[in-house]
């Protein structure tokens, strides 16, 4: 299915939630969602006959300087179209709930997220630091992030 | 012996096993929940080797960043190194000569089988049969060889660029490959005879860890651990990049041989049909090299347009995403790696509860995870 | 060091002496002794993070073979006298670096392998999380530089590492 026929069923069935429809200079195309939706259509997007994206292949957070966003790209091994959906957050206590309910390979990846960005996974089966040390302080990958002088009396 | 065991009050063991192991394939930490040898939980906590490399892509320029690429799979750098300039091809548009690209897939499938064959060496060896070991190390080096002649270096070799690749091929380098593949194709039978139907090897492996195909679809598994699981999906095949829809191969699916579809034995046998199928590819790209140039005209401050791409190419562990994100400067605004083997990590607590300790080393082997791919 | 019964020539000033070809006696240098028995069989633990972890294994392997300099791999601390750090440290393994050195049994050298070993390699600027040098952590006898050094110059850093443990004095008088 082409990526704007996938857009108006998603915003036939679920209406305001369905935000804007990203086409020219990305690939795969996003379909932007607002945050609170977002398990609600990949739910639909996993189970759906026309759908039928069955596989997560990425799951990134995104730090746009006035605000972040989760970005998905999904993929259709039956279908084999690729779809993307992006979800942008505030600044402030950014949080979204998360799909590992719905596509279990989320969930290594929305823990990374959550590392590195701070992004909070509502109702995620296991939310804690990934790759660095549990005692870290602050989030590495935005962008007004200052590096540490020393950590455990180690220079950094 | 149930009611005896019953009777007697036991406790849970917590070992740790890792950072530093022989057997996990790099710095990795499983916490074991043991009932005596039976394991009841295994959570594998990563980010030992986490060297930012994502912030460090942030920070240099497109091309300096070629580098790093290497260092992400340090086992598959040629394909590391070619996903990456794929992936800001596709982002800028650029036209890569054809010299180039069935220069790439040459060095990415040469790659492939020197990958495979760590695999095969360090996974027998976790098994406790050291001489495989140094079977595959013996013709990984002469693979080593032919990466010296062609960019100096035997591991993380920084050969590709955005826009084709550093330098032609040398003499005779066509030649020597050709002797290596004369050399190596009987040894992949030599191989199966020696370990792969070994008794005792079947026994640890067959009915290990069986992960059904819809499963390792929604896990997340990519590449060969796909395959195993009987799932005919192969990138190359599936959505062709470069020059592979001229090449013509077999897609190597797990078929339940010594137990049931997706075991450990399954996924290990994929790897060792892909390294004969990786020969085949290069017969062929070797036959049907043009000539011309390598390197298409690509500006020294490079500053592709504003816009995000998202790029996957088959890299030996599975499917290695580039999600990059432009703002029309010289350097990446956002660049995401998407690791086969970190996504694979999630379904090792499913997968390993119930199992022995010593399977525990059999599922991270057959996994072929890389260290520094989880933690980037 | 040889010891040659048949040849009971003028004996060198330290060395050893043949006291007629039955003797098999043999009179020495206790330190050299000692030295040479621990440089010849420098058992090193395998402690490989990143690439230069796959060099290390590859000199243990087929072509370049570190067992002929008496050098095997033990997985434990406990039994390994040589700690070959090769590969980036991060802050959260320089913990448990320490905590492996500690259980080395004395004595114990050290070998810092390649570029991110010895100074933190390429995410010596940008990284936040690379220790920038594993001298920072524990003491180091030899750098071995590369990214990742040729299995040769690894090989030279063994050799470099043979010849300090020559110069050690076991029996210095304490001051």
């Amino acid at each position: 299915m082409e990526p704007k026929a996938i857009f108006e069923a998603v915003k036939g069935k679920f209406g305001e939630a369905v935000v804007e429809l990203q086409e020219e200079g990305f690939r795969p195309a996003f379909v932007v969602v607002s945050p609170e939706s977002v398990r609600e259509i990949s739910l639909f997007l996993r189970d759906d006959p026309a759908m039928k994206f069955d596989s997560l292949m990425c799951l990134s957070g995104v730090d746009y300087k006035d605000r972040f966003a989760v970005a998905y790209h999904l993929h259709s091994l039956e279908i084999g179209h690729r779809i993307g959906v992006k979800a942008y957050l505030p600044r402030e206590a950014p949080s979204l709930p998360s799909v590992d309910g719905v596509w279990p390979a989320a969930n290594f990846q929305e823990r990374e997220a959550f590392d590195l960005y701070g992004i909070v996974f509502t109702g995620s089966c296991d939310l804690r630091r990934i790759l660095l040390p549990e005692d870290w302080v602050g989030h590495p990958l935005r962008k007004d992030y200052k590096y540490p002088e020393f950590y455990h009396g180690i220079k950094v | 012996m149930k009611a005896r065991a019953e009777a007697l009050p036991t406790q849970e063991m917590l070992i740790n096993m890792g950072p530093q192991h022989p057997s996990t394939h790099g710095v990795l930490r499983v916490i074991l929940r043991t009932d005596g040898e039976v394991v009841v939980n295994a959570r594998p906590d990563v980010g030992y080797l986490h060297r930012a490399l994502e912030k460090i892509g942030e920070r240099v320029t497109y091309a300096q960043f070629m580098p790093f690429t290497d260092r992400l799979d340090y086992l598959a750098s040629m394909n590391c190194n070619a996903a990456w300039a794929w992936t800001v091809e596709k982002l800028a548009g650029i036209e890569v000569p054809e010299r180039a690209e069935y220069i790439r897939v040459i060095v990415c499938e040469l790659n492939r089988i020197s990958s495979h064959l760590i695999a095969f060496g360090s996974f027998t060896a976790d098994m406790g049969a050291f001489t495989p070991f140094l079977y595959a190390i013996r013709e990984r080096e002469r693979v080593n060889d032919l990466f010296e002649d062609i960019c100096g270096n035997r591991l993380t070799y920084n050969y590709v660029r955005i826009g084709g690749v550093s330098a032609d091929l040398p003499d005779r380098f066509l030649e020597k490959t050709k002797e290596f593949l004369d050399y190596f194709e009987p040894k992949i039978p030599e191989y199966n005879k020696l370990i792969s139907y070994n008794k005792i090897f079947v026994h640890r492996l067959a009915n290990v860890a069986a992960i059904s195909g819809g499963e390792a679809v929604a896990y997340g598994l990519t590449g060969p651990n796909l395959r195993g699981s009987g799932v005919s999906f192969d990138l190359r095949r599936s959505e062709p990049y470069s020059v592979y829809p001229k090449l013509d191969f077999d897609v190597c699916v797990g078929t339940g041989e010594r137990g049931t579809v997706g075991d450990c034995f399954d996924r290990y046998m994929v790897r060792i049909n892909e390294m004969r199928e990786s020969v085949k590819i290069l017969r062929q790209a070797i036959a049907q090299i043009p000539g011309g140039p390598v390197m298409a005209k690509v500006p020294r401050a490079f500053k592709p347009p504003v816009g995000e791409v998202y790029f996957r190419a088959e890299n030996p562990r599975g499917e290695t995403g580039i999600y990059l994100i432009s703002d029309g400067t010289v350097n990446p605004y956002r660049l995401k790696l998407r690791a086969p083997s970190f996504v694979t990590m999630n379904i090792f607590e499913k997968v390993t509860k119930g199992l022995m300790i010593a399977d525990i080393v059999a599922v991270i082997g057959s996994f072929d995870i890389i260290l520094p791919e989880i933690d980037r | 060091m040889s010891h040659d019964p048949a040849h009971s020539g003028p004996a060198p000033a330290v060395g050893p002496v043949s006291l007629g070809p039955e003797a098999h006696v043999m009179v020495g240098n206790a330190d050299k002794f000692i030295n040479w028995c621990r440089k010849s069989s420098l058992w090193y633990l395998l402690f490989a993070t990143a690439c230069c972890g796959i060099e290390l294994m590859q000199t243990g392997a087929s072509r370049y073979d570190l067992d002929r300099f008496g050098a095997v791999f033990r997985a434990t601390p406990r039994q390994s006298d040589l700690m070959i750090v090769a590969g980036t440290i991060t802050h959260k393994m320089a913990e448990r670096l320490i905590r492996l050195y500690e259980q080395m049994p004395e004595p114990k050298y050290v070998i810092s392998m390649g570029s991110c070993a010895n100074t933190g390699g390429p995410f010596y600027k940008d990284s936040y999380c690379v220790v920038k040098g594993v001298d920072l952590l524990i003491p180091v006898d030899v750098y071995v530089p590369g990214c990742p050094p040729r299995p040769e110059a690894l090989i030279d850093g063994i050799l470099k590492l043979q010849k300090i443990i020559e110069q050690k004095r076991n029996f210095a008088a304490k001051a």
